[in-house]
């Protein structure tokens, strides 16, 4: 790193107006700053997907000549498509951050899987306690996460920093008041903090960012021909030979791409011919349904979220 | 369905980034408008934000779907859509049909985006409408056309107007429970105005709406042709919002963090609060006083000719000068005041009142200092706006006192900059955010930034007596030890020709502390009392020996705070309330089990033992004169 803070390019970049992509960006800075500043051991979750990658950049970007002065914390389920790993790998690297990979291989040892045990159980065990496990272990006192509170309702009610106590549960109704940009980041003996620094970004100024900052995806964001099989209303893509087929269900190659990565058995991608960014946004603008819509996490129940969160789910 | 019509499709109709060098035209309308729903409880605050959600085609086809099914579970509204299930997100939300915390929500039309805060109406949450009025450009206060303006009615238009929100709507809600009227809605509207030309509040537009029905949400009502103003959706497109009032303004920096990736770089990264600057601009760094001149505006794209307010920059400045978390990095030609007295108004906002004279924790942009809130001058009473007399700040309470920092704070008033001039207070035991304040202005200016410098400082005065100034703190329940070990440390100094002095708990109640008694806030004022006593004998040169119970960690911090580093020792006298009882020397827990003494420190006062003392004695195992060479031993570092 002491390279480049020598070698910085002297030529200086015209000033332009700010729009409000700038205004999000300036914010997410703000307050991946503020954290590093007065927590003592932050940790970046990261997912691989596009809010990671976005979160990724924004501190990049926080820190620079400096790389970001936490590590990277990947809860790999054991079930994550293999480009997300191979794009996982190459992202850190080109961030010279630090990759922590946790598994909660306990329960895939007992033999906790996408296809026998029931959703709810499996991504409390392989995601929520994975990820509370993880955090304890390294004695993390505050987390960035990518959510944002255009997805989910109870993510809406959410505060950009939310504590949680010292068995990872979020309390709903004693958030603390978070006024202006002061945030108050004292924790009592316990405590850790979520942070949440794209609180206020839509999916669609996740998607304007990463077109003008070019910012790297996992290709499964981009249409390509892929083996799929139709479960329910999901379509799920084949990534390994791991994957168990109900009576009836044949493998077809189809045109799809996602809107978010989760597990790949769990997953439901969508049809599309859209390989390029710019034609993904441009599908983007036709689209009725939400991207959670594609995910079978979060169906069970409608106060699912919320609940999940009381447990640590982030 | 047509995709040209979803939302998605509107909003990304505007360009993503304007292009490479544009001038900067300001539209009258686009940008973000940032606005918030509040009012009394029941009002329709969440079902207008889901009505205006709902008509601006901002919701999807699962997300309506889901709107439906919630309706028919949880909504107020039989088999149609109950719209304030669309923000309402929490299970005790649904449950009892209230909102509790405040919910953020997005959309976009052709003209505007939104980021709209969701404000629950009950006064037990006041503190959640707080919290999403101090972001917004423009408040919609709703009052139930039954109902009228009502005490929470004004307390919201209060809070909205002192943290400076300067665009009003009163929305006049449930028209359709109403006929229609409108003597009604100008009824409401003239005792609004009323109330609103008291407080100060300049132009509030008025507009009679069915949050339920939809009248005059984004389409003109048919049913109230009399109304000639635009429907609320208009209104919010095309109000006109003063976005650069902040680049006007001289430049501003606080530093959030020193970026020192190797030995060739240091940079000061912060989020540029107003103002614009240049490589090349003189700055002042404050409150140190230096000046120096910003050498580069570094980012990860490039160095920029400029940054201005709105932006997460990092600066390198030409010299080294002393900068950290706290500097703030302003234009050189008209720097911020420095100071530790202010006038302040603070919303209160915990259960537990405010608690005049103890340190709290106060956290102005990046700056965290320790400050104390004098008696409120005065407390609001939101329905009248008459000034009353009161002793503290009771939750909700919204008063104007003194608040005194422990150092000097770089701050403009509220009014100039929300940055520097809006500030929370932190409770120290608890760590929860009590109290949100503006800054009026300083009661007393620190001269010239600069401290005028003593000709014989401290240091020059304990050199004098050939030793380092301290405090020992002696703190531990009644009877535990603390005089008699205190005692034996100030005779053996003595003997060692330290020129000591002795603050003994009893002593002082005699004298400086004589009319204060045992309640939590006179043995607040007691301790701070000693601890600024005992502050002034280290100044001249002193070891100063205390032997107070001082039960509470937040004063003896407050006391740690008032010396420099490493001048005071905490030393707890641990002796369990069992021995401590059995002792009784003096005969006082006797008394205080019969219930002659009340607020009796570890009878029915709590003590709350230090966390990490500099030394720990434990009176059950070591002898007073073996504790006295322990002390004397760590004070003179010899162990
Ligand atoms: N008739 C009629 N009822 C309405 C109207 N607007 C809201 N309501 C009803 O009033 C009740 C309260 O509405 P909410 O939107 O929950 O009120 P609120 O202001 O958000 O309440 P809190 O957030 O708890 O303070 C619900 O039963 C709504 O259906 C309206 O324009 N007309
Ligand atoms: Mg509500």
């Amino acid at each position: 790193m002491t390279a480049s803070a020598a070698h910085l390019s002297q030529t200086r970049l015209p000033p332009r107006p700010l729009d409000h992509l700038d205004r999000l960006e300036a914010e997410s800075i703000h307050i991946l700053r503020e954290v590093v500043a007065e927590c003592e051991r932050p940790v970046m979750l990261y997912s691989v997907g596009k809010d990671s990658a976005v979160m990724l950049h924004l501190a990049r970007k926080a820190f620079f000549p400096a790389p970001p002065p936490f590590p990277l914390l990947h809860i790999a389920s054991g079930w994550d498509f293999a480009d997300v790993l191979a794009h996982r790998d190459r992202m850190a690297a080109a961030a010279g951050m630090e990759l922590i990979v946790h598994h909660n291989a306990a329960a895939a040892a007992a033999g906790v899987n996408p296809f026998d045990t029931p959703t709810p159980v499996y991504t409390r065990l392989m995601l929520t306690e994975a990820l509370v496990a993880a955090l304890d272990a390294h004695g993390f006192d505050a987390a960035f996460g990518g959510a944002r509170r255009d997805e989910e309702k109870a993510r809406a009610k959410e505060r950009i920093f939310s504590f949680r106590s010292a068995s990872h549960a979020w309390d709903p109704k004693a958030q603390r008041p978070e006024l202006w940009n002061l945030y108050n980041a004292r924790k009592n003996p316990g405590e850790s903090i979520r942070v949440f620094p794209l609180s206020n970004w839509t999916e669609l100024d996740i998607w304007a960012y990463i077109a003008r900052e070019g910012v790297p995806l996992v290709p499964l964001y981009f249409a390509a021909e892929r083996p799929t099989v139709r479960r329910g209303n999901l379509l799920l893509v084949v990534d390994d030979d791991r994957f168990r087929f109900l009576p009836g269900e044949t493998v077809e190659p189809r045109w799809v791409r996602f809107r978010t990565l989760g597990c790949y058995p769990l997953t439901g991608a969508v049809e599309s011919r859209a390989a390029t960014l710019a034609e993904v946004m441009a599908e983007m603008q036709a689209v009725r349904v939400s991207e959670r819509a594609g995910r079978a996490v979060d169906h069970d129940e409608a106060a699912s979220m919320e609940r999940k969160k009381q447990e640590g789910y982030f | 369905m047509d995709g040209r019509d979803s939302p998605l499709a509107r909003a990304a109709a505007e360009p993503l980034a304007a292009p490479e060098g544009a001038a900067a035209p300001a539209p009258a309308t686009g940008g973000l408008l940032r606005f918030l729903t509040c009012g009394s409880v029941d009002d329709g605050k969440s079902t207008l934000i889901g009505r205006l959600l709902h008509d601006c085609r901002a919701l999807l086809e699962d997300q309506l779907a889901a709107l439906a099914a919630d309706s028919r579970r949880h909504g107020t509204q039989g088999d149609d859509l109950d719209f304030a299930l669309l923000v309402d997100g929490l299970a005790a939300e649904r449950e009892q049909g209230i909102t509790i915390d405040v919910a953020y929500r997005y959309f976009a039309t052709p003209r505007r985006k939104f980021i709209v805060a969701d404000t629950p109406g009950h006064e037990q949450y006041t503190r959640n409408m707080a919290t999403g009025a101090s972001t917004a450009d423009l408040a919609i206060l709703l009052v139930d056309a039954r109902k009228g303006v009502v005490t929470q009615t004004r307390r919201h238009a209060t809070i909205a107007h002192l943290l400076g929100i300067r665009h009003l709507v009163l929305a006049v809600n449930k028209m359709d429970l109403v006929g229609f009227g409108e003597p009604v809605f100008a009824a409401i509207v003239a005792e609004f105005r009323a109330f609103a030309d008291r407080l100060g509040i300049g132009e509030v537009v008025a507009i009679p709406l069915s949050a339920l029905a939809g009248d005059n949400v984004t389409a003109p009502s048919a049913r109230m042709p009399w109304h000639a103003g635009p429907t609320l959706l208009a209104h919010l497109e095309t109000v006109e919002v003063d976005w650069d009032r902040a680049r006007a303004r001289p430049f501003r920096m606080p530093v959030q963090w020193v970026n020192r990736p190797d030995q060739t770089f240091r940079g000061f990264a912060g989020l540029v609060a107003s103002g614009v600057i240049r490589p090349g601009d003189e700055v002042r760094v404050l409150p140190s006083g230096r000046t120096t001149r910003v050498a580069r505006i570094v980012t990860m794209e490039g160095d920029l000719a400029e940054a201005a307010a709105g932006q997460s920059v990092t600066l390198t400045l030409a010299d080294e000068v002393e900068a950290g978390r706290g500097s703030v990095i302003a234009a050189a030609s008209a720097p911020p005041q420095v100071a530790d007295q202010f006038e302040a108004t603070i919303v209160w906002m915990d259960d537990a009142p405010l608690h005049v004279g103890r340190g709290y924790w106060l956290k102005l942009a990046t700056q965290t200092v320790t400050a104390t809130v004098a008696h409120p001058k005065h407390v609001l009473n939101v329905n009248t706006l008459e000034h009353l007399a009161a002793k503290t700040l009771e939750m909700n309470a919204i008063g104007v006192a003194e608040v005194r920092t422990d150092r000097p704070i770089v701050f403009e008033p509220y009014a100039d900059s929300r940055t520097l001039g809006g500030f929370i207070l932190i409770d120290r035991l608890t760590n929860r955010t009590v109290g949100a304040g503006m800054l009026h202005f300083a009661l007393r200016r620190s001269q010239n930034v600069h401290w005028q410098a003593l000709e014989i400082s401290r240091e020059a005065r304990a050199a004098l007596k050939n030793q380092k100034p301290a405090v020992l703190w002696f703190t531990g329940l009644s009877g535990s030890g603390k005089s008699t070990i205190a005692n034996l440390v100030e005779k053996r100094l003595h003997r060692m020709n330290r020129h000591t002095f002795l603050l003994d708990g009893d002593n002082v109640r005699h004298g400086l502390c004589r009319d204060l008694g045992f309640t939590e806030a006179d043995r607040i004022e007691n301790i701070r009392r000693v601890g600024e006593v005992a502050r002034l004998m280290a100044d001249a040169g002193l070891i100063v020996i205390t032997a107070f119970i001082s039960p509470f960690r937040a004063e003896r911090e407050m006391v740690r705070r008032m010396l420099p580093e490493g001048e005071f020792l905490e030393i707890f006298v641990d002796t369990p309330l069992e021995v401590a009882e059995a002792r009784d020397v003096k005969g006082l827990y006797a008394k205080a089990r019969r219930g002659e003494l009340r607020n009796f420190t570890g009878i029915d006062s709590p003590y709350e033992p230090p966390e990490a003392p500099e030394l720990r004695i434990d009176t059950t195992r070591t002898s007073p004169e073996e504790a006295a060479r322990l002390v004397v031993a760590r004070l003179l570092g010899e162990d």
